[in-house]
């Protein structure tokens, strides 16, 4: 595949950085990212992804934008409003990028489709706003051996973690099980800085980036956390393997999916 | 003694158990809290039996479930 001179061009600021060159260029056009969530942190890294060329984006997302997203979901606008967010969010990439194919799933995400979604993607984004979906997303991967970056913010404080199967722990490593519901409160309930989505969202978009072109280190092992209200950016390391993780530890537990009860911010309007 | 507590070199006396430092540092909900020592996951019954030795690395890892 050679490069259009409007692709040279275009891609001129990533094409110049040895890190990523022509050889990563080609890498992020042939490559394939799910965004799950196309929300407050799944916009941003939409929005970026799309801009550096990544050649397939797939989106999944059962809402519709509601006037109290546009506060942080910068991929959609008000003449959005009651629009499917991944419609939305399609006719913005494709409008940022010509050359993204984008794949919209306007549906929730359960045990009963994920697999099927995610095994068409090389990395996968976790934009969701809840428990459930995040323990369902790290599950997933871990049993159909994708890597994924984690990501949750609440407040001013935000966080990441990226799993790439064989090296490192994964979400459940940490957090072991979802908190019953309504015990750790929801972006709904505690409110969030709507720039905090952008820095996370965009974190997770560069880990995306150095997955598929190999640049630098990944967030693997190391959970990143950022406190808007000190400034404060800071790595934790992780152990480099949880033998008794019930999902990617030595005598696996859980083998099928779980469906957690739903102890979602904003699935249902009230 | 001194523990690096999240990235912050703080004095606390022998003998502290990790509960004792969870109280002391005033984590919230610290149920819903994982905790390493030394890149190390202490589990939630071993909190109390667990005593920090000067020059630990300590770190509160919370849930963050939003994102949309
Ligand atoms: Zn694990």
């Amino acid at each position: 595949m050679a490069f259009s001179n409007e692709q040279l061009e275009r891609y001129s600021r990533h094409i110049i950085l040895k890190e990523i060159g022509v050889k990563g260029q080609k890498r992020l056009l042939n490559a394939k990212v799910l965004i799950i969530g196309a929300g407050g942190l799944g916009a941003p890294a939409a929005m970026y992804l799309a801009a550096a060329g990544v050649g397939t984006i797939g989106i999944a997302d059962a809402d519709v934008v509601d006037l109290s997203n546009l506060q942080r979901q910068v991929i959609h606008s008000t003449n959005d409003l009651g629009k499917p967010k991944v419609e939305s969010a399609r006719e913005t990439m494709e409008a940022i990028n010509p050359d993204v194919k984008v794949v919209t799933y306007h549906e929730f995400i359960s045990s009963y489709n994920i697999l099927n979604i995610i095994k068409d993607y090389d990395f996968i984004l976790d934009g969701t706003d809840n428990f459930p979906a995040k323990f369902l997303i790290n599950d997933a991967c871990v049993m159909a051996k994708k890597p994924f970056c984690h990501a949750g913010i609440i407040r001013f404080r935000g966080q990441l973690m990226t799993y790439v199967p064989g090296a490192g722990p994964c979400y459940r490593c940490v957090f072991k099980n979802p908190p019953p519901k309504d015990a750790v409160p929801t972006c709904k309930q505690a409110g969030v800085i709507g720039a905090m989505a952008g820095v996370i969202g965009c974190l997770q978009a560069l880990e995306a980036v150095k997955f598929i072109t190999g640049a630098g280190e990944l967030l693997t092992g190391k959970l990143l956390t950022y406190d808007a209200l000190t400034n404060n950016f800071h790595t934790v390391k992780l152990p480099a393997h949880v033998a008794d993780c019930p999902v990617c530890g030595d005598h696996p537990t859980i083998t099928q999916l779980i469906d957690y009860e739903q102890a979602v911010c904003e699935l249902k309007k009230d | 003694m001194k523990l690096n507590i999240a990235g912050n070199i703080k004095e606390y006396p022998e003998g502290t158990t990790v509960e004792q430092l969870i109280a002391a540092e005033k984590v919230e909900m610290p149920l819903y809290v994982s905790v390493t020592v030394n890149d190390d996951f202490i589990q939630t019954a071993d909190r109390q039996t667990h005593v920090l030795k000067d020059g630990d690395t300590v770190e509160f890892l919370y849930f963050m479930g939003g994102g949309r």
